[in-house]
């Protein structure tokens, strides 16, 4: 489409995108250290054992210094739908600023408040109230990720809400429904848990590095216990809501889970693969090519192969392994026998809302009431298909998600979440038989551990943002219609100074967070 | 209980929440000014040391509240959410910029090991305390002055035209730079002055706070030696910006047309239509003017208090003059009709309903907020205790 700025479109996705996952690097370790921090706390003022202090204050200076960075690469991420994807704001701003809003009420003063007295009211209130200051960061810290993934969940299941001919915009009209959205219920438990594994994660990579390193054995063995059972916990609840989550994608964006699993053609008793690679069916794209994959091109020549798990999709996606599920040519195409219209079936109607819309808006300037309510049934009508109508003499392989990326991503996330699960166990056992500091090579994998898991959490990011391309809003608002009216040069220049400044900044935390390490517990 | 309440008085409401949140956000701009001082108030590394952990403790309410200010006004009144920050696109992000650099600063700069030296720790506290005030102020005398937008809501049906499906569109180049130096009206005159107006309050403030918060010596010799001359400085600035703004001609709308027009000293007429916000207004000053006077000739710990009153209700009176009676508060000089009201841009009622529900939060959250704070300046910070404490900045 001419009337496009899709290089405007791209760098405002770019620039989205790395905001959010820099933001991402850093906000699980504040979800979950938090809690172990307010478990550390609590042991000690208990027991009165001043090892679970030492052990503590530990953890709360690397807390302290990964907080700071989390905060400066956040504040961007409230403003920038405003900045970046103004159309957006205004059309479901309605629904979608609310979450944010009552996030910064209910959770940020909370977060900021608390953890002030965290860090300095050691010498300024009670032990109690200091202990209840820790509780109430980590849940602050925790309430505030409900109300973002509140505000995500809408955006790939959009309910609870009307859209208003009359001020051209959808209005909430069911706050509940928004709140306890199938879909953000889920996503939250999951995103909080796996940002628990993650910080479990951390806390034994450390603690394994200082074993390594033969420093303060005792402390860093102790806060690997508690962080192996915590990421146990973690993990377990991070797989069961991963699988509720697929069923979720099944029903409401199956588009997004045939491309999490490079699903050409759907099937009854459809296999799962296990372990895999995408593949391009004409031609295997050179690396300069890869770049056209990640602006969703060709995608029709996207599937996947692998070692597979016979009718393991059915029965991830329905819980039943006849299920029929649907592969990206079934929902571009349709599939008559299984009730799948066309997206070109899908498009035409959805014009047919937008025009009637316009029909409508035009009648009513007009005072032709009869005529304005024939449009508006007519708009009604149309408006499952609403979003779809902008896609009206566009290439269908922009309506399907960057395949390879959320194969890859999807993967990478299930296959290293599963070696988590052992992990942990295996953790748990050489620590309780006090055999952890012989075993070298798992402490070397517990190092490793950080970065892996690291992977794992943008992994979980990608797989759902790039799965919901070419959405903002799941069948009702393409990227193109939501940016803002910029030019491509300016967003340009706003994302290398973000690239830079966050670099910049999480060398320096990387930095400063390595020598606090390298002081142990005893400092 | 909400639902009791006519759309109108919602949309009321929630100005007035927002208008709260705005004027403890310039309050709490003490922590930028506080920063711009830390040179010029400490003459070794322990004083300045001193100094940043009194303004460092308070840092993220500064933070926190801009973060709200900004998700209110979102779930509020998403048009001037979606125009200004997506069309003034320069000013917003170098805010946001300042913030970012300044979240990091207090931590990482007496950190071993942290990469760019505390050198440039300091220069980013210094960047944020400059920009950050001036530019807000800028961004709210626009609300006065106007900026240059127009708005189409039905572009959103625009298909296969050459029209894009572009609601808020920005009219000039520079995305907002150009409050600085548009000359109609003297524009960049008055929104320049506000913008000073502020950051030498934040300073002001910063200084008041900072006395109440220490004893040592040397540091509080030169806070005292500041004062004057921020006062007498910060009433130049916000008088010749105020009494202006009750000269120039305003934006108002018709209430039977709704057609907006230019109106000779609308601002004033505000002030005459709304006793409540006189009242308001003279109570702020009022207080403010005794906060200074206690500050300069009293010598009393306790004078921020009355500035810090003063300036949260002053504020509150001004974002009322900008957005009641009548008022557009963030007109469009390039299309007056896109001039965005409390009524054009406001949520649905039922989202107004239930953020109001949600607003029964606040005061909670300020009692907590105000305990927390007591419990924390309960004792002065001076190098001693600094010595003592072993979480510092």
């Amino acid at each position: 489409m001419e009337h496009i700025n899709w290089e405007l479109v791209d760098w405002s996705r770019a620039q989205f995108a790395l905001t959010a996952l820099y933001h991402w690097i850093f906000v699980p370790l504040t979800l979950g250290l938090s809690f172990m921090l307010a478990i550390m706390e609590t042991i000690y003022v208990k027991t009165g054992d001043e090892k679970w202090l030492k052990i503590e204050k530990f953890w709360l200076k690397l807390f302290g210094i990964n907080f700071a960075i989390g905060v400066a690469t956040g504040i961007i991420l409230e403003f920038e739908f405003g900045t970046n994807w103004s159309n957006y704001s205004w059309f479901v701003g309605d629904i979608f600023g609310a979450p944010l809003a009552i996030e910064g009420i209910m959770a940020f003063f909370m977060e900021s408040t608390f953890v002030a007295i965290m860090f300095f009211g050691w010498n300024k209130v009670s032990k109690k109230t200091h202990l209840l200051a820790t509780w109430l960061t980590a849940i602050g810290s925790n309430l505030s990720a409900l109300w973002i993934l509140v505000a995500n969940g809408w955006m790939q299941n959009p309910i609870g809400m009307t859209f208003n001919p009359d001020t051209m915009r959808n209005e909430m009209t069911d706050f509940w429904a928004v709140l306890f959205n199938p879909v953000a219920v889920n996503k939250f438990i999951h995103t909080i848990t796996s940002a628990y594994t993650f910080s479990a994660l951390f806390v034994i990579a450390v603690s394994a590095y200082l074993l390594l390193k033969k420093k303060d054995v005792a402390l860093a063995k102790y806060s690997m216990l508690l962080a192996s059972v915590f990421g146990f916990v973690g993990i377990v609840a991070t797989i069961i809501t991963g699988d509720g989550s697929a069923k979720q994608v099944a029903r409401y964006q199956p588009m997004k889970l045939a491309a999490m699993e490079g699903l050409k053609k759907g099937s009854r008793g459809a296999p799962l693969i296990a372990i895999g690679k995408p593949k391009h069916l004409k031609n295997e794209p050179t690396h300069k090519e890869v770049f056209k994959d990640l602006k969703g091109e060709d995608q029709l020549d996207v599937t996947a192969e692998g070692f597979e798990i016979p009718y393991g999709l059915s029965v991830l996606a329905f819980n039943d392994p006849d299920a029929f599920v649907p592969g990206v040519d079934d929902l571009v195409y349709g599939n008559e026998k299984e009730g799948i219209r066309s997206y070109k079936e899908r498009i035409k109607s959805g014009k047919i809302s937008i025009e009637a819309l316009a029909k409508y808006k035009a009648a009513k300037k007009s005072g032709d009431t009869e005529t304005a309510q024939k449009y508006l049934k007519i708009f009604r009508e149309h408006f499952i298909d609403f979003g779809y109508g902008y896609f009206d003499g566009h290439d269908l392989n922009e309506l399907i998600p960057p395949v390879a990326i959320t194969f890859t991503s999807f993967h990478t996330m299930v296959i290293l979440g599963t070696w988590f699960l052992i992990f942990f166990i295996l953790v748990y056992r050489a620590v309780m038989r006090n055999t952890i500091e012989k075993k070298k090579w798992l402490l070397r994998l517990g190092v490793l551990g950080l970065p892996l898991g690291f992977i794992v959490q943008e992994a979980g990011w990608i797989t759902a943002e790039a799965g919901r391309m070419p959405w903002v809003i799941q069948d009702l608002m393409p990227t193109f219609v939501a940016v803002s009216h910029l030019k491509s040069t300016s967003v340009m220049i706003t994302f290398f100074l973000f690239f830079i400044t966050f670099t910049a900044l999480l060398i320096a935390e990387l930095k400063i967070m390595s020598a606090e390490i390298k002081k142990g517990f005893n400092n | 209980m909400f639902e009791a309440l006519s759309n109108e008085n919602l949309q009321i409401y929630w100005w007035i929440i927002i208008s709260l949140l705005g004027g403890f956000l310039v309050f709490l701009l003490f922590v930028q000014g506080g920063q711009t001082l830390i040179d010029k108030l400490s003459d070794n590394e322990e004083e300045k040391t001193v100094i940043i952990n009194i303004i460092g403790h308070k840092w993220e309410f500064t933070f926190t509240t801009l973060v709200v200010f900004g998700g209110a006004f979102f779930a509020s009144f998403p048009l001037f959410y979606s125009t200004s920050f997506g069309g003034a696109y320069w000013v917003w992000y170098a805010i946001l910029f300042a913030f970012i650099v300044q979240a990091v600063s207090y931590e990482y700069r007496k950190k071993k090991n942290n990469f760019l030296g505390h050198k440039t720790f300091e220069a980013f506290l210094k960047f944020n305390g400059f920009v950050a005030p001036f530019l807000l102020g800028v961004a709210v005398s626009t609300f006065f002055t106007g900026s240059q937008f127009s708005i189409h809501k039905d572009n959103i049906v625009k298909l296969n035209s050459n029209v894009e499906a572009i609601i808020s569109q920005w009219q000039t180049p520079w995305h907002g730079l150009e409050a600085l130096w548009t000359t109609e009206h003297l524009a960049f005159l008055q929104n320049i002055l506000l913008g000073l107006a502020v950051l030498v309050l934040a300073r002001l403030n910063a200084l008041l706070y900072i006395r109440k918060m220490t004893n040592e010596p040397n540091i509080l010799q030169k806070v005292n030696k500041c004062i004057p001359r921020h006062s007498i400085l910060f009433l130049v600035l916000f008088l010749v910006w105020f009494v202006r703004l009750l000269l120039i001609d305003g934006f108002a709308i018709n209430p039977a047309t709704q057609k907006v027009f230019m109106q000779s000293h609308k601002y004033f007429d505000n002030l005459t239509d709304l006793p409540l916000t006189l009242f308001i207004l003279l109570a702020g000053l009022t207080a403010l003017l005794y906060g200074l006077y206690k500050a300069n000739f009293k010598a009393d710990e306790k004078a921020i208090w009355f500035t810090a009153a003063g300036t949260i209700l002053a504020v509150i009176a001004l974002f009322f003059m900008a957005g009641f009676n009548h008022t557009p508060y963030y007109p469009s000089t390039y299309d007056l009709q896109s001039s965005i009201s409390i009524a054009n841009s406001s949520s649905s009622r039922f989202t107004l309903i239930v953020m109001a529900y949600v607003s029964l939060m606040v005061p909670f959250v300020l009692a907590y907020i105000i305990w927390a704070w007591r419990a924390m300046d309960a004792k002065k910070i001076d190098q001693k205790e600094l010595e003592e404490e072993l979480e510092k900045y």
